[in-house]
């Protein structure tokens, strides 16, 4: 039936994008530096897909056959483009050398990991790599992409354009660094992919989608980084710290939608599957003999989730690792988190203590953990009044609704439990 | 692909500099200069006098301007050039790295644009 196989190509052709977008794209444009052409091209090519396949069948093999359509539109397009600027010698070995590939080779080789470090090049805008990631491995559009990352759909197209032409008109490389470079690069990478996780797991309702699935495309970066550089314990401890972020994704939240924070959660809702997962991935990473952020924050979530088994978080073990973290990253959130951990090793009063060497820091004005955190250890050593204010200050500072409501819960509690 | 290493410095540094300073720098920029050649990538260069000696020359409406002075006055200027040919954007900066002017100024790196 007609119907039948036109539906039947439709969804041939859609698995093909979805498994294949990002490596054809890195093997096009691998060779041109132009971005944009291939991904055009490559629409067409997908496009010439849905018409013929229906009539002839599917192709012995479907990314060849889009490989080879593409490559015909590809060159088509730039010898538009350029014509007249004297490239058509460039032209004529670009068209030999992807002829000669897709001959020779039964698979087309994979280049995506050359993609990600041309789309995360110290050259490119560092806000626009994860978005340009996302994009050209993934094949998500600019809309969707500007939805997940909240800014307009037009401004999110005209930066992914000026990224792309800049990875052209500049010569940014296609290729994996040398080794004496990999480790920083390698950095860009896993910051993107983390950046793209970190929109999708901050959706707080867990209902959106769209953001819902970026978690799931960052994780499926980081295994694709940890399939092509098996030897990368960064990379092995990123999607460690993805997994146990995403195990713990339906267990923020109760039966009425509210927040229930880390300490509160019940570990019989966490995902085990992925924590084992999370686990030996971790384990390998560490027999690798170096240590980075990536690896400290998923070992700070291995210590967290050993609740399951023994009832409590191991906090002595959490100290330590922020300690490492912070003198690794100086960041003030992690001191924050780290005088958490000291509150539950050494007592409220000790995590306080801690928590006031911060206080000169600017940037806590705004910042909202600092001020939950600071409540909650003062309503715990008994400072109801200070408790309150620090409730208040983190309750302006939350945008999330449901977070923000637990505070008020907490603050409101403040003087309830006292006189219950 | 041909890129323009742009060399930006304070002028004024350099005017005021001590020899024991200009007998540092100069040096440098010669086992620079050689280094480049010797590689094949340079294509060519030069240093500029400074701003002081510029002359800018506008034609708007038709109407030819002559004016004393750079084209811009900036808290760095453009002091010297080269102009290198390399595969590719890495290969660029890591010669631009290593141009004498990057540890007390800034080198920028522009592809040029070739019709």
């Amino acid at each position: 039936m007609p119907g039948e196989s036109d539906q039947q190509a439709r969804e041939t052709a859609e698995a093909v994008a979805r498994r294949s977008y990002g490596k054809l794209v890195a093997f096009l444009a691998a060779r041109t530096r132009d971005v944009t052409a291939a991904e055009d091209a490559l629409s067409d090519a997908f496009a010439a897909a849905l018409v013929d396949w229906p009539e002839r069948g599917i192709p012995t093999s479907p990314e060849a056959w889009l490989m080879t359509v593409a490559r015909r539109k590809l060159i088509d397009a730039v010898r538009r483009r350029r014509s007249g600027e004297g490239a058509a010698d460039h032209l004529r070995l670009v068209a030999e050398e992807l002829e000669a590939v897709v001959a020779s080779k039964p698979q087309i080789p994979d280049e995506r990991l050359s993609l990600m470090f041309a789309c995360t090049h110290p050259a490119i805008e560092r806000g626009i790599r994860a978005p340009l990631m996302l994009q050209t491995i993934l094949g998500f559009d600019a809309a969707t992409i500007a939805s997940a990352f909240l800014v307009s759909p037009a401004t999110m197209g005209q930066r992914l354009t000026r990224a792309k032409n800049k990875i052209r008109q500049a010569g940014i490389p296609f290729r994996v660094p040398e080794r004496a470079d990999l480790r920083e690069r390698l950095d860009s990478v896993l910051e993107a992919i983390y950046a793209a996780f970190a929109e999708g797991w901050s959706d707080p309702a867990g209902t959106e989608s769209r953001r819902r699935n970026l978690a799931e495309e960052g994780m499926w970066l980081g295994r694709l980084v940890t399939s092509l550089l098996p030897d990368e314990p960064e990379a092995l401890g990123l999607l460690a710290l993805m997994l146990h972020a995403e195990a713990r994704r339906a267990a923020r939240r109760n039966a009425q939608g509210e927040y229930v924070p880390l300490a509160e959660q019940d570990p019989s809702a966490w995902g085990t599957q992925l924590i084992e997962e999370a686990e030996t991935l971790l384990v390998r990473a560490s027999t690798m003999g170096s240590v980075g952020r990536y690896q400290l924050e998923a070992a700070i979530q291995s210590a967290h989730v050993v609740r399951r088994r023994t009832g409590a978080a191991d906090w002595a073990a959490i100290e330590q690792l922020y300690d490492a973290l912070s003198a690794m990253t100086g960041s003030p959130v992690v001191a924050i988190n780290r005088a958490i951990a000291v509150a539950e090793t050494r007592g409220p009063a000790a995590g306080l203590a801690t928590l006031d060497a911060l206080a000169d820091d600017a940037r806590l004005a705004e910042y909202q953990p600092y001020w939950a955190a600071r409540a909650g250890l003062l309503a715990r050593t008994g400072e109801v009044e200070g408790a309150e204010q620090a409730y208040q200050r983190a309750i302006g500072l939350e945008s999330d609704p449901t977070v923000r409501r637990f505070l008020e819960q907490r603050c409101w509690g403040l003087r309830g439990s006292g006189s219950a | 692909m041909q890129y323009m290493l742009l060399i930006y410095g304070d002028e004024a540094n350099a005017a005021t500099a001590d020899r024991a300073t200009v007998e540092r720098i100069s040096p440098a920029y010669a086992a620079y200069t050689e280094a480049m050649q010797k590689a094949r990538v340079m294509v060519g260069g030069g240093r500029l006098r400074p701003t002081s000696s510029a002359t800018t020359v506008r034609t708007p409406d038709g109407k030819p301007q002559v004016l004393d002075g750079p084209y811009a006055e900036t808290k760095e200027q453009l002091g010297g050039y080269y102009i290198v040919d390399v595969p590719d954007l890495d290969a660029a900066i890591s010669w631009a790295m290593r141009c004498p002017a990057a540890s007390h100024g800034a080198v920028e790196v522009r592809p040029i644009w070739i019709a």
